[in-house]
């Protein structure tokens, strides 16, 4: 007897030469493999509750600290000492946030924190950009020899003292342009940049050379407007990296209050919590001040809201960026 | 109904067509626009014959060039020969733009190796790099105390028994230990956890589901360390999630201080990495995933496949090329692994298996100034990534996978 697989395999072979098939024999192809992946035996069903189980669990576990600490700052703050808040506040209260706004360093750390995400994501973006569109010209003389040049910075670096100092000797340090200037560029961007311009037909550049057009117009006219995607891409990586950043802020800035950053801030709010861990036993917490839960939370709520409202709306940029960026280059 | 699915099939193809036209037309327009001004530029100077000199100069070049323009091998010859003296000079722009991302990159990025001579120094910043006094491997010797693992060897004669004490006493020694156990742990989990998640998204068949899912996991990659820290040490502490689950099911009867037990430390970290970069990491590996021929599907289908058999014999061979690349980029980062953690979740109860590397450079480099012993503690660290990137990648190249250089 034939069963339903025999009869398949007969029919229609196992090379699939789906262009010869007729209209007809398409919709026998289409209804058998339907009615393969509808059939589910027992293990079918155990494997898709247990994934189902999983993944529900793993979004729980992602989402529910952020929830959490959400549901702490609209907290009264003497309420929530006592814990016990899951995903609804117990005590309804703004207090929180206005007690943040109040701390005289966050306002300035907001204020410098979306001056240097704004700057820095938009010189480093040309400078990357322009980097990317010399190192993929193909006829460039020094084309290989500048790629090398940009790729050994990824591996090498002269490691955190000796950086600091010349950061201190340039008369960096002190300063606002500590956080644009030393990181305007990136070799690894710039590598998913010259993967993307390397990827345009080169005719666009040939024709427009025809026309007289020089490779700054290329640049600006022809290349740029067909690489919007992929400049979406580095602009987000760039600018969450800006936003997220305090280890410069503490090393280079430390004595400069004017200008602190958003995340300096927060760090020493939450660092004089977790420091007290550290003490055995945790009645103790009491000998030195410590910022209370409540407002903790409200000022990390603060310095998070702008990135996780704006994250869900670029997905598709970053995808592209990392697929390029990790199996092409 | 079967109708409908015919047309479902025939709509798609006219999609993909469509698509592909659209593309062309776009790059289409802008070398026709080209093409129009050429057009129109013949027309002005048609009488001059200053005109068509250059334009010959022109379609010579783009004959000669566009032979060449086919291949990269054929590239890298072109680029061997000579070229002439009107593409140098158009070349001049590109020129200047490269020697000033040169000169930027000697500041910032090749300037600072030469302070790698203040490891070998007594470096004040008085004196500065050219007058400080030279001590040779002094620092390195400080930092490792050999002195300590041979007179171990000495009195107890079991080289493992020297190597615990040596481990045990040296701080930069027990802060190598921290880091690469750290390191390792941090990569195997976070590995293991992303490639677990994307395989299993990878098998929902709920669109909106999978996209959620998706959405939600990469969330916590776009918050800062401090804030994840701070998360993190709420859910642990004595009033947070974990310790609430923990007396709900009477497992302890007092909050279980996570901070104050050495054993806990590297855990902490590990998960901290893992719910921060699970759902980022997974990216390449759905991508990976998608990539996976369909036809393959259907065939192991047909074969009787089930759902784990097309996972273990398809889905998975078919992503090992990613992971082994992926692997190959982050085993130079094993001795990167960690400074921000360590640094926000660190205290004086666990600071003997919380300190790293980096930790050790600020505290000797910046907070008691000894810039020389930082730079060779740097320097140590730079040199064991650069082994660990040409081993793996060499490990590669022999088990045949594809390899970075």
């Amino acid at each position: 007897m034939k069963t339903k697989k025999d009869e398949f395999a007969l029919n229609y072979g196992s090379h699939g030469a789906e262009q010869e098939l007729s209209a007809e024999e398409k919709r026998t192809l289409k209804r058998l493999a339907h009615k393969h992946t509808r059939r589910m035996d027992a293990w079918g069903w155990a494997f898709v509750i247990c994934n189902t189980i999983f993944l529900l669990i793993f979004t729980i576990i992602t989402l529910y600290p952020v929830i959490n600490t959400v549901a702490y700052s609209f907290n009264d703050g003497l309420d929530a000492v006592r814990g016990g808040i899951y995903l609804w506040p117990r005590k309804f209260s703004l207090e929180s946030y206005s007690k943040v706004l109040n701390i005289q360093g966050f306002v300035v750390g907001a204020k410098i924190t979306v001056l240097r995400t704004l700057l820095g994501t938009f010189t480093s973006l040309i400078a990357n950009a322009l980097l990317a569109f010399v190192i993929s010209r193909k006829r460039f003389l020094f084309r290989s020899s500048l790629s090398l040049f940009w790729v050994i910075t990824m591996y090498v670096n002269g490691g955190m003292i000796p950086v600091m100092l010349l950061f201190k000797y340039l008369h960096l340090t002190g300063t606002f342009w500590v956080y644009i200037v030393p990181g305007m560029i990136s070799a690894f961007n710039v590598m998913v940049l010259r993967t993307y311009m390397e990827d345009l037909p080169d005719e666009l550049e040939e024709s427009a050379q025809l026309d007289g057009a020089g490779y700054i117009t290329i640049f600006i006219k022809i290349i740029s407007p067909l690489c919007k995607p992929v400049y979406a891409t580095i602009a987000l990586f760039v600018a969450v990296w800006q936003w997220n950043s305090w280890f410069d802020a503490m090393l280079y800035n430390r004595m400069k209050s004017e200008y602190t950053t958003l995340q300096y801030e927060l760090m020493k709010l939450l660092n004089s919590v977790m420091q007290q861990s550290g003490n055995a036993n945790q009645g103790d917490t009491s000998s030195k001040q410590v910022t209370p839960v409540s407002v903790r939370s409200a000022a990390t709520v603060v310095t998070m809201v702008p990135i996780i409202c704006v994250y869900p709306f670029l997905q598709r940029y970053f995808v592209t960026g990392l697929t390029i960026g990790g199996v092409k280059g | 109904m079967a109708n409908e699915a015919d047309q479902n099939f025939n709509t798609e193809e006219a999609a993909v067509d469509t698509g592909i036209n659209a593309e062309a037309e776009v790059y289409g327009n802008t070398a026709g626009n080209y093409g129009q001004g050429i057009a129109e530029k013949r027309n002005a100077y048609s009488d001059s014959a200053e005109y068509i000199e250059p334009q010959v100069e022109n379609y010579a070049r783009e004959a000669y060039e566009h032979k060449f323009s086919l291949t990269d091998q054929q590239i890298k010859d072109l680029s061997k020969k000579k070229i002439s003296k009107g593409e140098l000079k158009r070349q001049s722009v590109l020129l200047i733009i490269s020697a000033i991302f040169v000169a930027y990159g000697v500041l910032f990025y090749y300037l600072p190796l030469a302070g790698w001579i203040m490891a070998f120094q007594n470096f004040k910043l008085k004196t500065g790099l050219l007058h400080s006094k030279f001590v040779g491997f002094d620092k390195f010797k400080f930092m490792f105390e050999f002195d300590m693992f041979s007179h171990a060897l000495e009195t107890s004669g079991s080289i493992f028994t020297a190597f615990k004490t040596w481990v045990n006493n040296v701080v930069f020694v027990r802060t190598i230990r921290n880091t690469l156990g750290m390191g390792i742990l941090n990569l195997v989990t976070t590995f293991v956890m992303a490639i677990v998640f994307a395989i299993l998204l990878n098998e929902v068949k709920n669109k909106l589901g999978k996209k959620l899912v998706q959405t939600i996991s990469y969330l916590p990659h776009f918050l800062s360390w401090i804030i994840v820290c701070g998360i993190v040490h709420d859910s642990l502490s004595s009033t947070g999630i974990v310790n609430d689950l923990l007396r709900w099911f009477h497992i302890v009867d007092d909050s279980y201080n996570f901070f104050a037990h050495p054993l806990w430390f590297w855990p902490i970290v590990a998960f901290s990495n893992v719910w921060k970069e699970t759902g980022w990491n997974a990216i390449i590996y759905l991508a990976a995933i998608t990539a996976i021929d369909p036809s393959l599907y259907e065939a192991a289908e047909i074969d009787g496949a089930g759902r784990w058999g097309k996972i273990r014999y398809i889905t998975l061979p078919g992503i090992t090329p990613t992971i082994m690349i992926l692997l190959v980029m982050n085993i130079g980062n094993i001795i990167n692994a960690g400074f921000e953690v360590q640094y926000l979740l660190g205290n004086g109860l666990v600071q003997d298996v919380s300190q790293t590397i980096d930790i050790y450079v600020l505290k000797w480099g910046v907070g008691q100034n000894d810039y020389s012993l930082g730079t060779a503690a740097g320097i140590f660290k730079s040199v064991v990534a650069i082994l660990l990137i040409v081993i793996s990648n060499n490990v590669a190249k022999k088990m045949g996978q594809e390899s970075l250089f």
